[in-house]
């Protein structure tokens, strides 16, 4: 007979902190733990140090102070006598602009490419491949270069077209003017104007633009419900009323009567002094900026929409076809739904690289924020440390809120399983 | 490994943060070289030649300084430096000392913690436009587009003319000399604005230098000079009295083809026996040898030499004295007496 004896209970011992493999991993995360938080703590004391020894001490001030000098393109009101901050700030609305512009047309670039490179004619998949390649394979800042010295070099310069024997002359009837510094269409006036609205005394958002938006997204709501309603239609009957026309007029008729009641015509650019005057200036160093970026980075949304693509099983084209689809409608209705979630995840870091990869507009002259706050301000003050923190947690609160959205966005496309 | 390559990442950091040290004299002689930061190509100023060589203005007080030091005025390593990057490389050590066309002003004295050891080149801030536009006058310009470097008192200036006279403009900012160049002939810009010898000196490249014209108006004081970093008194010290002696010795007649004569004896003149390292022992007192003076001057030559050779009348740049002439002459040069 034998007795059974429990085992006898281990009492716990130092050692079993590096022996035992229960606690050996608890172990090491503590160690690299405390040896990570010593690093930090030796780095940031060294670097206040020597900065105290240099007698340079960390303070943000120097963003009251006026900035002292121009930026020519500013979405909000900005003269040389306002401050730092204000500086930045126009630095920042025009990081965005070209962030936002880019993002629109590489998404647009990059689906068309992607799409077109599957296609089934030898030549169009042929030339999208070497796009994609071309692009992707040559470094984002040297296509900025080129975009840049292509449109100084070929295009007029104002002077040209001036004078009886203009060598130039302006495009679609004298609207539009493509010159060497820039391109001036035509821009937006409202001869009964309602104002501006201001936000925080800081700057103003005219009341014109809010009004045609709210009506805007009232109008595409309103489709929606006819577009809904249709649906139901369908899906009870089984015709479809042609709702189209009107969901078109729900669109317009509004915004046309808002643009009638304000008055609205066209500034049309024209020869003045040294410049065109009137009109939108769209400079060149945005349009290069916002060409390269997005050329750029659409042959990276290609692959991954090319990837997403292929990523459907062919079955469900195969299927599509035996209902009886059209190749464009399977394209539409079956497969680019499924593929957007395998797209949206990289897509994502495409956006935040575009974005970060706009830091380069100084290459050009596109006072970024990187050129406002990280380049003539930082200049002025010497306050690297200050400029460069502010500058990296910009693009950091930046970054997070486009994965964010992003993240938000994917969570709703994708397959919800039953 | 990704935490090892982190870690490893910190401690270099953390290493050249702490590497800016003070006895900038002792680091250039144990290191053999001078490294010097000069503009990354302004004819005339600091630029290389064909074979690679820096020439200019800006670099022979770089030069003067080797000599003086090291005894060799080509023991030097050249930094180019952007208008962005100067300051940043000078404070951080990189470079021992700033030779680029960099305008001595009160924050960069004493908010950014450099010693501008004295003036090299008078300058002020002019305007060039082609001459086909028939601009006679800065305060014409109202409504031009107008290149500039970007992070320069240029800019500053710029702002300042155009609003007090009331005047519209377009800034076209730019980052180096070559890109205002090339943007200022393609015709992208009416106007290009820096200091009027950086003007000349472009000018001067341009295929047809008699289609641009400098305008009248000189918009600021401009004083170009060498500058080191605060914190190392007894290296400014040999940077400014190297220049020093560069300016006394056109003053008091010192050539480089005198030198070797003026320097074998004591001669009758006090002053340039002190300065020569025949008489006295300033060189001592600078913890450099007796005759450092006399390598400076002979490197390149005296001020007016130098100014001679790199951007004077007879050089495609052209530039008369001026205001850089002698005080004996009507100029601005004054040196503070050796002794």
């Amino acid at each position: 007979m034998t007795t059974l004896t429990d085992p006898p209970r281990e009492s716990f011992r130092l050692s079993m902190l590096i022996y035992d493999t229960r606690y050996r991993s608890m172990t090491i995360q503590v160690v690299a733990m405390i040896c990570f938080m010593l690093m930090a703590a030796w780095l940031i004391n060294n670097t206040t140090q020597n900065l105290e020894s240099l007698g340079k001490k960390i303070e943000f001030g120097f963003l009251a102070e006026p900035a002292g000098y121009d930026i020519n393109q500013r979405l909000i009101d900005y003269t040389s006598r306002d401050t730092h901050l204000r500086a930045s700030f126009v630095g920042l609305l025009n990081t965005l602009l070209v962030a936002v512009m880019g993002c629109v047309l590489a998404t647009i670039l990059g689906v068309f490419i992607g799409v077109l490179r599957l296609s089934k004619n030898w030549l169009i998949a042929r030339i999208m491949t070497i796009y994609v390649e071309m692009f992707r394979n040559v470094p984002v800042l040297l296509w900025i270069v080129l975009f840049m010295a292509v449109l100084i070099e070929t295009l007029p310069s104002p002077r040209a077209f001036r004078g009886d024997n203009a060598t130039a002359s302006m495009w679609l009837g004298d609207t539009m003017a493509v010159t060497n510094r820039g391109v001036y269409i035509p821009e937006p006036l409202f001869s009964r104007p309602l104002g501006d609205l201001p936000v925080f005394g800081a700057f103003n958002i005219s009341l014109e633009l809010l009004l045609l938006v709210a009506i805007l997204i009232a109008g595409l709501f309103g489709a929606r419900v006819i577009g809904k309603r249709a649906d139901a239609v369908q899906e009870a009957t089984g015709d479809r009323p042609t709702t189209w026309y009107i969901q078109l007029g729900v669109v317009l008729l509004p915004l046309i009567a808002a643009l009638l009641a304000m008055g609205f015509h066209l500034g049309y650019p024209e020869l003045k002094g040294f410049n065109f005057a009137g009109g939108i200036h769209m400079r060149n160093s945005l349009i290069a900026l916002w060409l390269a970026l997005s050329f750029y980075t659409a042959a990276f949304i290609a692959e991954i929409v090319r990837a997403g693509i292929l990523a459907i099983s062919k079955g469900q084209t195969e299927a599509a076809n035996a209902l009886g689809m059209r190749p464009g409608r399977t394209m539409r209705l079956v497969i680019l739904p499924q593929a957007l979630r395998v797209i949206i995840p990289p897509l994502i870091s495409n956006y935040l690289n575009l974005t970060k990869n706009s830091s380069l507009a100084i290459a050009v002259g596109y006072m970024d924020i990187t050129g406002t706050l990280g380049g003539i301000t930082m200049n002025q003050t010497g306050r690297e440390l200050e400029c460069l923190l502010m500058l990296m947690l910009v693009y950091l609160a930046i970054s997070l809120t486009i994965s964010g959205v992003m993240n938000w966005y994917n969570e709703r496309v994708k397959l919800v399983e039953r | 490994m990704k935490k090892t390559v982190f870690f490893g990442a910190l401690m270099a950091a953390g290493v050249a943060a702490g590497a800016a040290a003070a006895a900038t004299l002792d680091d250039v002689k144990a290191r053999g070289k001078l490294n010097c930061g000069v503009a990354t190509g302004v004819p005339g100023f600091a630029a290389p030649d064909a074979n690679g060589e820096w020439k200019g203005f800006d670099v022979a007080v770089c030069r003067a300084v080797a000599a003086a030091v090291l005894d060799d005025a080509s023991a030097i390593e050249f930094v180019p430096t952007t208008g962005k990057t100067r300051f940043t490389a000078l404070a951080s050590g990189e470079i021992d000392m700033l030779a680029r066309n960099t305008t001595w002003t009160f924050s960069r004295d004493v908010d950014l913690k450099f010693t501008f050891v004295g003036v090299n080149y008078y300058d002020g801030q002019g305007f060039m436009v082609p001459k086909e536009l028939g601009v006679t006058s800065a305060k014409e310009l109202d409504g031009a587009t107008v290149c500039i470097q970007t992070g320069t008192t240029t800019e500053l200036n710029l702002a300042d003319f155009f609003r007090v006279n009331n005047l519209s403009y377009e800034p076209v900012p730019i980052e180096t000399n070559a890109e205002a160049q090339q943007q200022y002939l393609a015709g992208a810009c009416d106007v290009y604005t820096t200091d009027a010898s950086g003007l000349a000196a472009t000018r001067a490249t341009f295929e047809n230098a008699a289609d641009h014209v400098i305008l009248p108006e000189i918009i600021s004081k401009e004083p170009l000079g060498p500058l080191v970093r605060h914190g190392d008194d007894e290296w400014g010290d040999i940077v400014r009295w190297t220049l020093n002696a560069l300016i006394a010795a056109e003053e008091m007649g010192v050539t480089s083809a005198n030198i070797a004569e003026m320097s074998a004896a004591a001669g009758d003149n006090p002053e340039i026996n002190r300065l020569l390292g025949t008489e006295g022992n300033l060189g001592e007192m600078l913890g450099l040898s007796a005759d450092w003076a006399k390598k400076a001057i002979m490197a390149n030559g005296n001020y007016g030499e130098i100014f001679a050779t790199n951007i004077g009348v007879d050089t495609p740049i052209g530039l008369a004295r001026g205001l850089n002439a002698q005080w004996t002459e009507g100029g601005l040069l004054y040196s503070p007496p050796f002794r």
